[in-house]
């Protein structure tokens, strides 16, 4: 039960990357590698700032702003450096491992005994897990709202429309390279408050737990897309990235349940993501649904 | 009065290179308020760089560009949207395809403007896009929540000119925008143009490759040749021209 509970808290985590990874993935219509170097600089400035005895709020607030730094970086490449989207956000991710050397002075730095927004005195109350679940669920609520509000706004609509179609957004008077960088910051923004989340909630951070991120985040939108369908409206979307998000932490939790060891959870991340981006060509060729509905009519 | 004004206009590409070509040579042109412009001329012969100069696309090698007026030449082509709108060729290119039809003519209400972070206000606009699809030929009125990506070319196409004209502009810019279409649509489409141009009083520029349609419509023919203005007849004379007439200023 416990690790049912720590997985959703975690779900619920990494379902803030994976609204991040969204904006750039889904909306803007690119791969933002990033990702891997923003949530450590996140989980880095975070922990640090603890360790410095920073206020928790503000250490976290911090992950935020760090990350949004980043995605400003990457976006100043890409759209004012004529860089190639893929290599702006390689060029940063691998600048940024020494900037995180740099913060934590060593390879990992835990927390011992610190107070962080997980261990609160109001959450103290709670079962164990629970503070996690709780303060997960507030800042995705929170995220959620306030993301679903943006996209509703004029400048969230230019947004889009820039993702969409970049040629018609700037014959219609929309600046597509300032919505680049915007989306690339609020985007890893997210990223980087999720890297400070989660190192709270694991007690330590580590210059390679960038690894394997881009992948958790797309598996967390894939699975909200398979599961939901891709009929909804675009706020309904977003809580659809984030139950995904939670769904893949317990595929994996049920993964190590089966006997495999945690060293071959990247092996078996990057498995199940490709799996889910083979399902549409699955269903096609072996007529899943309408064996599925077959087996029904006919028991 | 002189609604646009190109004086000694002049492109050139790939400059100091072996590609080195100058596509236009010492242009000058002035539409008068209303006027609407066939342009015509080969492939190659620069009518589609004409229209890069104005909209801001490409900036010209040298020449100046005045809109009422204005000096513009050195207008970005964000900031050139607020009083020049456009309509391509292709009409995968004029709209968005993850976003409905409403959204797509929202987007376009606002064209030039500065969009901050207020709620967009969808459906206090959807009678008045209600109204403005209702008199467009191909059913839109009805899809209006329909994402764009759904549509038929000549419906995507219909919706592009409307986004365009929705919110009036002081030149409008027409890249060929129904070669892409069957026979009927495009006819259909072409009409509507008209009708639009003339309704609103519009100043307008439409490329065609199509003589007939450079004849019907329009009170003024232009063709373009080796990035030169070879012929620019008005009314009365434009509409005394023949095929024929046309013909023999293509040949190099």
């Amino acid at each position: 039960m416990s690790l049912v509970t720590s997985t959703i808290g975690q779900g619920l985590l990494w379902g803030i990357l994976a609204l991040g990874l969204y904006l750039s993935f889904r909306i803007l219509n690119f791969p933002d590698m990033t990702v891997e170097g923003t949530f450590p600089f996140g989980a880095a400035l975070c922990v640090s700032a603890l360790v410095h005895g920073v206020n928790p709020l503000l250490a976290t607030i911090l992950a935020f702003i760090g990350g949004m730094l980043t995605g400003a970086f990457t976006g100043l490449l890409y759209t004012k450096g004529k860089i190639p989207i893929l290599l702006a956000g390689i060029l940063t991710m691998t600048g940024v491992y020494s900037v995180n050397l740099r913060i934590l002075g060593k390879a990992n730095v835990g927390l011992l005994n610190q107070a962080t927004l997980l261990n609160s005195k109001f959450l103290a109350k709670l079962p164990p897990n629970f503070p996690t679940i709780v303060i997960g669920l507030l800042i995705a609520i929170l995220v959620v709202v306030l993301l679903a509000l943006f996209l509703n706004t004029d400048l969230g609509q230019a947004f889009i429309a820039t993702g969409d179609n970049e040629t018609m957004a700037r014959s219609l008077g929309i600046n597509t390279d300032n919505m680049k960088i915007l989306g690339l910051m609020i985007s890893n923004g997210l990223i980087g408050l999720a890297g400070g989340l989660l190192a709270q909630n694991g007690g330590y951070a580590d210059v390679n737990m960038g690894i394997g991120t881009m992948v958790i985040g797309l598996a967390a939108i894939i699975i909200g897309e398979v599961v939901y369908g891709k009929n909804l409206s675009l706020s309904a979307r977003l809580v659809a990235v984030v139950v995904g998000s939670i769904l893949y932490r317990l595929v994996l939790l049920l993964v190590l349940q089966l006997g495999f060891s945690t060293n071959d959870f990247k092996l078996i991340s990057a498995i199940i993501l490709a799996l889910c981006l083979m399902l549409p060509l699955f269903q096609e060729k072996f007529h899943i649904k309408q064996l599925l509905k077959k087996g029904i009519e006919k028991p | 009065m002189s609604k646009l004004e190109l004086k000694h206009i002049n492109t050139t590409v790939n400059a100091g290179t072996a590609e080195e070509k100058r596509i236009l040579k010492d242009i000058n042109l002035t539409l008068n308020d209303g006027d609407f412009v066939t342009l015509l001329g080969t492939n190659g012969a620069g009518k589609s760089t004409l229209l890069n100069i104005i909209n801001g696309s490409l900036m010209p090698t040298s020449g100046q560009i005045l809109l009422d007026g204005q000096d513009i030449t050195n207008y970005s082509e964000v900031k050139r949207t607020k009083d020049i709108a456009q309509v391509f060729q292709d009409p995968k290119m004029g709209t968005a395809p993850r976003m409905t039809v409403a959204e797509n003519l929202l987007l376009a209400t606002k064209r030039g403007q500065r969009r901050g972070l207020h709620l967009r206000g969808l459906d206090q606009h959807l009678d008045f896009f209600k109204q403005e699809t209702a008199q467009l030929p191909n059913g839109l009125s009805d899809r209006l929540h329909t994402f764009v990506g759904n549509l038929s070319g000549g419906q995507r196409q219909t919706l592009s000119f409307l986004m365009a004209t929705i919110k009036r502009p002081k030149l409008l810019l027409l890249d060929e925008h129904t070669a892409a279409l069957d026979p009927n649509t495009s006819h259909e489409l072409s009409e509507l143009t008209n009708d639009v141009v003339q309704k609103q009083h519009l100043t307008c520029i439409m490329i065609t490759h199509q003589l007939k349609d450079a004849l019907k419509y329009g009170n003024r023919t232009i063709i373009l040749n080796s990035g030169r203005i070879v012929l620019d007849l008005k009314n009365p004379e434009k509409s005394q021209l023949t095929e024929d007439d046309l013909l023999q200023y293509f040949a190099n």
